[in-house]
């Protein structure tokens, strides 16, 4: 374990445990997990180092997700927009899909990460994008055009409360906080 | 920077501080004024949207990430969709609204949140009197501070957030920034900030400080031990027990299974907690100080031995060895421990009951079942509360929330997300299909395409997979089905609903007929038994004969356990309920009717001795080694039923009939039967005080067995399964019938069944309840200083009125609360009113602002 030499400072620990949603172990965990992803030579830094969007999708919790790319994206403070993941975003991101998080926080970035165009609202090409991510990519699993316009409509009519046509942060926060199931089902554990 | 240029509505302050709304009459006026204030604005704001293009250009990209993501996004032709007639730069002025850049913008964020503090702090502390006209309308007190030139920067922002976020609490303060959804980055310059401006007395609260100078003293000392911790603590991560279990089957089958799993280990913790009190207050003394008067039966290895491979010496090795044993009830004396306080063994134990008092074990075991009965109910009540907290408010048939709530992000197998992948495909036509009315042109497109019904859906599914390849036959099957349910959800003949109704009832009746034959079937069998048993011993036979006889009747009753429930989905298949959840909760209902009917003859025949047990010197024990026997035979099965259920249906389902299928893991069925388990434990903790420590034993078992055969038998389960609700339903199921019946149970054995003569801690008592009241009587004369004990017993405990006013007290604080969320509702009613009502103020003012821009474009 290349991993293993380099420790977390102190301060910085105990910063992340009060900014994060996380426990301790869980942050040392992340660490171990995050500097696995680095090259060896880099794992003695791994606090400032970045990991490119194609070597964090290896994780096995995101490989298989059909929104690995908008996660990356929402979650990384890469200024290039190359979507590079620091130490501190990963820790973001498994802060928000931690079991402790609360649904507030949840939703929030729920909304960011289906917000495909990151324009601030769920218009219909989000929505019909969303639908595609959740129906996958077979051929006969997908919806067709007008099932698809007629889901959206009724998508639109349930939660579009002040009927602009698109569906904004706190719309969205109040459908998804009639579901109990949204803050057990929004999880990922490393 | 890059908060939005929004109009300042300079309405008159006169009506917005006085707290009227303007009367209808001079809405026309202020309808004018609006006009007149938009035309102001215009050119400020276009001057104030280039400058934020710019800005948004400079600003750090990580949020917008797509630098100018409005600029790039919005004029666009494609976007205009919605709004097709208006022109970009109003569209632009949309896209900064506050509603919409709070999802994107970090300003925006920061923004909001400092509002949020404020109003936080409002709450703690009585506002300034500047700020008072402002809270009059907080959404204008946002527009301040969106608009105000003057804190423009997202420094300023951050800057007057920190000053919002001092005013707080420490507490409040970092819980605040806790729940900020801001990167990571950003919290800690908040947090520097934050810290910097404190200044050294508020460090002092946080022991971890890093600029504490013990922390930094240490350093050299500490890295070594610290490198070993940190790696102690990650390795307890792992090693955590389950951890790494439910995160595999959560990764593979979703929260669906999982609830049974996370319900498996809410068990496994209650029975811990019963465990530790019994084996704290009463095995571990009584271990100590053993009864000599019985000597036990020769315990050889061989017992053991065979004891765990066959039934018969299993039973055997159970009456032999364990009768006189910790497991029962039996073994327990009467003893009080005396000399309270001289020998050194009790002196840690005599402060526990009363100063100078001696241990009496029997007053420590009917304590000692009572606290751990008490801390269960409060466990439970806790649970079931929180989880009704959870699901409280939930609504089913809701396409938004099926779309937005229905992945799981948990799954990351890749055929499993596969999977999930289709089912919500299916569940979404299904649901598209009861929402789409039969005159809507779309509908017959989409029928055409996606013919499938909940009744198909639940029906076969096999029939599923030959639909999507579009077969022809099956395509006319379907089209028949389809033609069927939507007669069934639309123009239902009065003669299809009679047939309905009539299968229905036929079914019930058939459900509730099978209880009932199943219960006599119980009884006049174990009557028989008893006969058999009878003889057997007048005629001396074996004592393993006579041992296998009594495993008779459990084997009888989980027999009937695991079998009806087939039984029951057989009816259900008949009997087409329309939704797969109306399904579940009859079959959840049918099952649990079975099982508590025959538990509750079960326990009228134990307690009323007249056929169980009636022969027995100790009948406690008697009843307990039942309970025992009942408990193993359940496990016995749950595991014959892993076997044949899931390995061999999916042997025979793969070899033969070359499908490409697997059985899915029943989790309703399941947790009836971990509650039937839980019920058995609670109705014996009397009789057998060790009995939680084999339940806890037999659930740690089933977690690994069913994990396994669940790994290697089953796939993901297709219906769609409500997880939040049903370990509602389940945890309340686990309080309401099987807690509150095991206790009633108890509660009437400890009042008003006599005990044993002859065995137990409780010889010699008319009832159990008693020896309470004997202790009572001894402790009044034994100190005279707590006669007021005494008094408070007799007139508080034992009056009846008390708990008549405690249960009308309760009832008024049910009705209370009732009320109270009756209100809410209203208000919440209201609300939604008035969100409407801003909604088309909101589409009139847009079609004002396009309007001026028109004519302004034709002006110029």
């Amino acid at each position: 374990m290349g991993g293993s030499a380099s420790l977390i400072p102190r301060d910085l620990l105990s910063e992340y445990q009060e900014l994060t949603f996380l426990s301790k172990q869980e942050i040392l965990l992340a660490y171990k997990r995050f500097s696995e992803l680095l090259p060896k030579e880099e794992r003695e830094n791994a606090c400032s180092a970045r990991v490119s969007k194609s070597q964090i999708l290896t994780l096995p919790e995101l490989r298989a997700n059909p929104f690995q790319h908008q996660i990356c994206h929402v979650f990384s403070t890469s200024e290039s927009g190359d979507d590079s993941m620091s130490f501190e975003d990963f820790l973001d991101m498994l802060s928000v899909f931690s079991d402790s998080a609360t649904s507030d926080i949840k939703s929030h970035y729920a909304f960011r990460i289906f917000d495909f165009d990151n324009d601030g609202i769920l218009d219909r090409k989000d929505l019909e994008q969303l639908v595609n991510c959740l129906t996958g990519q077979g051929e006969e699993s997908q919806l067709s055009s007008a099932e698809m316009e007629q889901l959206i409509q009724n998508i639109l009519e349930e939660s579009d409360i002040d009927k602009d046509g698109t569906i904004n942060l706190s719309e969205f926060q109040h459908v998804v906080s009639r579901s109990p199931d949204f803050a057990s089902s929004f999880k990922i554990v490393l | 920077m890059s908060q939005p240029p929004s109009i300042t509505l300079h309405v008159p302050e006169g009506s917005e501080s006085d707290g009227q709304e303007p009367s209808p009459d001079n809405e026309r006026a202020l309808h004018t004024s609006f006009h007149q204030l938009i035309l102001e604005q215009s050119s400020l704001i276009e001057a104030g949207l280039e400058l934020e293009l710019q800005e948004r250009g400079r600003e750090s990209p990580s949020h917008l990430a797509i630098p100018d993501a409005c600029a790039m996004a919005w004029p666009e032709p494609g976007q205009g969709e919605e709004h097709p007639s208006y022109s970009s730069a109003s569209l632009q002025i949309l896209a900064s609204m506050p509603s919409r850049t709070i999802g994107r913008n970090l300003g925006a964020i920061i923004s909001q949140y400092c509002n949020r503090t404020a109003r936080l702090r409002r709450q703690c502390s009585r506002p300034p009197l500047q700020q008072l006209c402002r809270m009059a309308r907080p959404s204008l007190r946002q527009y301040d501070l969106e608009t105000d030139p003057t804190r423009a920067t997202l420094e300023e922002k951050r800057r007057l957030l920190v000053k919002e976020l001092l005013s707080l609490s420490p507490s409040q303060c970092s819980h605040m920034l806790l729940t900020m959804p801001l990167s990571l980055a950003e919290k800690s310059i908040l947090r520097r900030q934050l810290s910097g401006r404190r200044g050294p007395v508020r460090q002092h609260a946080h022991h971890w400080s890093p600029f504490s100078p013990c922390g930094w003293s240490k350093v050299c000392v500490s890295l070594g031990c610290r490198g070993l911790w940190y790696r102690l603590l990650s390795l307890l991560r792992t090693a955590q027990p389950g951890h790494y279990a439910l995160k595999q089957i959560g990764g593979r089958f979703g929260s669906s299974v999982l609830s049974y799993f996370l319900f498996l280990k809410t068990l496994l913790m209650l029975n811990f907690f019963s465990f530790l009190i019994l084996l704290a207050f009463v095995v571990v003394l009584q271990a100590v100080y053993p009864t000599a008067s019985v000597s036990p039966q020769p315990f050889t290895g061989l017992e053991l031995l065979t004891g765990a491979v066959t039934m018969e010496s299993s039973c055997a090795f159970l009456q032999g060895y364990f009768t006189h044993s910790l497991l029962f009830y039996g073994y327990y004396s009467n003893v009080t421990l005396n000399d309270p306080c001289t020998s050194s063994p009790q002196g840690s134990v005599c402060p526990f009951t009363a100063p100078l008092l001696p241990y009496n074990l029997p007053l420590a075991y009917l304590f000692s079942v009572g606290v751990s009965f008490l801390v269960t109910c409060i466990l439970l009540v806790y649970s079931v509360s929180r989880s009704f907290r959870e699901s409280v408010g939930s609504s089913t048939g809701d396409l938004a929330i099926k779309v937005f709530c229905a992945w799981d992000f948990k799954v990351i197998q890749r055929r499993s997300v596969k999977l999930q992948c289709e089912n919500i495909c299916t569940q979404l036509k299904v649901e598209q299909l009861g929402n789409a009315k039969p005159s809507d042109p779309n509908l017959a497109s989409a029928l055409s395409i996606a013919p499938l019904g909940p009744a198909v859906l639940q029906w076969d599914k096999t029939l599923l997979q030959t639909q999507s390849g579009f077969g022809s036959s099956a395509a006319a099957l379907l089209q028949e089905l389809l033609g069927e349910q939507r007669s069934r959800s639309h123009s239902q003949s009065r003669c299809q609903c009679l047939g309905h109704c009539v299968i229905m009832l036929l079914a019930w009746v058939l459900a509730l007929g099978s209880v009932l034959g199943c219960v006599l079937a119980v009884h006049y069998f174990s009557e028989h038994m008893h006969m058999v048993q009878q003889g057997q011993q007048a005629r001396g036979s074996g004592r393993l004969q006579q041992e296998a006889i009594l495993l008779v009747l459990p084997l009888v009753v989980s027999l009937l356990n695991v079998l009806m429930p087939h039984l029951y989905n057989l009816l259900a298949m008949w009997e087409k309920q329309d939704s797969p959840v109306t399904q579940v909760y009859v079959a959840i209902t049918r099952n649990l009717i079975l099982k508590m009917v025959i538990l509750i003859l079960l326990c009228y025949h134990w307690l009323s001795r007249s056929v169980i047990c009636s022969t027995e010197e100790c009948w406690e024990t008697c009843v307990g080694q039942d309970l025992y026997r009942f408990m193993m035979m359940d496990f016995i099965f749950a595991l014959l039923d892993t076997l044949f259920g899931e390995l061999i249906w999916r042997l025979i389902l793969e070899k033969r009939l070359k499908t490409k299928q697997r059985p899915e893991f029943d989790i309703a069925r399941n947790v009836l039967e971990l509650i039937y388990g839980q019920t058995l434990t609670w109705l014996g903790i009397l009789f057998a005080p060790l009995l939680p420590a084999v339940q806890m034993l037999k659930l740690l078992l089933l977690f690994y067995i069913k994990k396994t055969s669940l790994m290697r038998n089953c796939q993901s389960p297709s219906k769609p399964w409500q997880a939040a609700r049903m370990s509602t339903v389940f945890i309340t199921l686990l309080c309401f019938p099987s807690f509150l019946g095991a206790a009633a149970f108890l509660s009437y054995t400890i009042w008003s069944v006599q005990p044993s003569e002859t065995c137990g801690p409780f010889r010699g008592l008319e009832t159990i309840y008693k020896s309470g009241k004997r202790w009572v009587l001894v402790l009044e004369k034994s100190n005279p200083n707590i006669t007021w004990f005494a008094w408070v017993y007799q007139h508080l405990l034992e009056n009846t009125s008390l708990l008549f006013f405690m249960s009308v007290a309760l009832i008024a604080v049910i009705y209370f609360n009732i009320q109270v969320v009756r209100g809410r509702q209203r208000v919440i009613c209201l609300l939604q009113e008035q969100i409407a009502n801003e909604g088309e103020d909101k589409v009139f003012l847009i079609q004002k602002l396009h309007s001026v821009y028109e004519q302004r474009h034709r002006r110029s």
